[in-house]
């Protein structure tokens, strides 16, 4: 379980993130959504430590990231996995190097143990077969594929990922959206998700945060959505026309 | 200014919790390997060039007949251990192994590489360049000894085939008052470049902010600042040393 609690960030004189807070649940598909430039990245950035907030903490299991020594901080980021907006594949090194880097670095496992591992979770991917491609030699859907299995091969507690279905078409996001959920369900990990896609949020949205205006509007879930009352929610969720028209349907 | 100090920072950080020294053989030895090739088949080129134009000029120069030819050895030896052979090398060098080395930091700084490897907790400045300072402080001095070395060579060529001298009074001149420390010096002024390029284009690219564009904006500036403080420091440096 992860607890955001007071979060705030500015950047110069400009508050990306006024006092958020938010619990994201154990073997849950947890969503932050909200429009463009909302801020959910840099939220997301906060929670991995990538950025410092101002103020607030992100706690681990209790455990305070922000302001923690540096083998408690060790210890934690060796329990994150993060897939990136892009993917954020070394791009001199092949799939199975890609996906084998975390053991590499963060543990003493000996080499033919890592590579059974390595092709475990390629396998739980749906990709064998391609090790030793190049990330450049693989579709944009398949380095989303490498990247959660590089996310999730050291046993990560805790995965974030950034826009996970940017670039993909709809077909490919749901199933990416799918896997990230049975692997969430399968080894109980904290999934915290940014998106704007509507289609995840109706097929994945556990738990959902919505920011806007660098605040936290509304929170719940996907059943719960559509009855917010929240205007800047709606005006976010009946966005295109064809759920507008769902909602006139009732 | 604020950016000097930003660079100072940066290369402070390079030698914070660093990873295992194991790590670090492997990815020096592929950057050496990297840089080796990159570089040596310009500076090869440009070097045998270097020093066969450097003796037909310095004997187009020489019309007092008073002094002997054999001098010719002796300038173009001094001229290409002293200055031509580091210098020249290390603008080739800039070119060719700066701009790489700040588009490749840029590229993964863009694509979020970077961000990858801090959330694993790696000191992603650490990991990715200083096996590139390493290796170029390893790989430039070599490619300066061979420099010169083919300079020399190619002055031999210009003396054969170009008929300015006969071989034997430039391989006299090339043996003339020679003071080792002349490549002393060579050595120490390889060893400053090397660290010129390698430092200030990993800093360009480590620290793009933006896109494609602005990778290629950060190659062209390393390339640019690596130039100008190879020329001042190569000018404090004999201001130092020799005078
Ligand atoms: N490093 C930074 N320095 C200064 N401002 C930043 C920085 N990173 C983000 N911002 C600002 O914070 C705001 C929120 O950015 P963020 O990337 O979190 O948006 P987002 O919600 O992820 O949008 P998108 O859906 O387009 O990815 C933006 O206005 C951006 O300009
Ligand atoms: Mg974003």
């Amino acid at each position: 379980m992860i607890e955001v609690v007071n979060l705030t960030k500015s950047f110069g004189d400009k508050t990306v993130l006024n006092n958020i807070s938010g619990v994201f649940e154990q073997g849950k598909t947890n969503l932050i959504i909200g429009a463009s430039g909302s801020g959910k990245s840099v939220m997301l950035k906060n929670i991995v430590g990538l950025f410092t907030p101002d103020s607030g903490q992100v706690l681990y299991n209790g455990r305070n990231f922000v302001n923690a020594d540096r083998d408690t901080k060790t210890d934690i980021r060796r329990e994150i996995g993060m897939l990136f907006q892009g993917g954020a594949l070394f791009d001199s090194k092949n799939v199975e190097q890609n996906v084998k880097f975390p053991l590499d670095v963060l543990t003493d496992m000996p080499e033919d143990e890592k590579l059974d591992r390595v092709n475990f979770v390629l396998k739980r991917v749906k990709l064998e077969n391609t090790n030793k491609r190049m990330p450049s030699e693989i579709s944009g859907g398949m380095q989303k594929r490498v990247g959660i299995a590089r996310a999730i091969v050291n046993n990560s507690k805790y995965l974030f990922c950034d826009e996970p279905n940017s670039g993909l078409d709809p077909r490919t996001s749901i199933k990416i959206d799918q896997l990230l959920q049975e692997i969430t369900d399968e080894y109980q990990i904290t999934t915290v998700i940014v998106t704007h896609d509507m289609n995840s949020v109706m097929e994945i949205g556990e738990y959902i945060l919505f920011i806007s205006n660098s605040q936290k509007l509304w929170e719940g879930n996907n059943d719960d959505i559509i009855h917010s009352g929240v205007q800047e929610l709606d005006d976010f969720v009946f966005a295109n026309k064809m759920m507008r028209r769902f909602k006139a349907m009732g | 200014m604020r950016r000097l100090g930003e660079y100072i920072l940066f290369l402070g950080r390079l030698f914070k919790n660093r990873e295992s020294f194991r790590t670090y053989t492997k990815l020096i030895l592929d950057e050496c390997v990297l840089i080796g090739l990159n570089s040596i088949v310009l500076v090869s080129i440009v070097s045998v060039f270097m020093g066969a134009v450097s003796t037909l000029q310095t004997a187009y120069n020489l019309v007092n007949p008073l002094i002997p030819k054999n001098v010719i050895g002796l300038v173009v030896r001094d001229l290409t251990i002293l200055e031509l052979a580091p210098t020249i090398t290390g603008i080739i060098f800039a070119g060719k192994v700066g701009s790489s080395i700040a588009g490749n930091l840029g590229t993964m700084r863009i694509t979020e590489q970077i961000d990858a490897l801090e959330v694993m907790g790696i000191n992603s400045a650490s990991y990715l360049v200083l096996p590139k300072i390493i290796a170029t402080l390893l790989m430039y001095p070599f490619l300066v000894i061979l420099a010169g070395t083919l300079a020399i060579g190619g002055g031999y060529l210009a003396a054969q085939y170009g008929g300015v001298l006969p071989p034997a009074e430039y391989f006299q001149g090339l043996k003339l008052e020679f003071n080792e420390f002349s490549v002393t010096f060579a050595l120490i002024k390889s060893v400053v470049f090397a660290f010129l390029v390698s430092s200030i284009s990993a800093y360009m690219g480590y620290f793009t902010k933006g896109g494609a564009l602005e990778v290629g904006q950060s190659s062209t500036r390393a390339v640019t600042v690596s130039c100008i403080a190879i020329l001042l420091s190569d000018f404090v440096l004999a201001q130092l040393l020799l005078i």
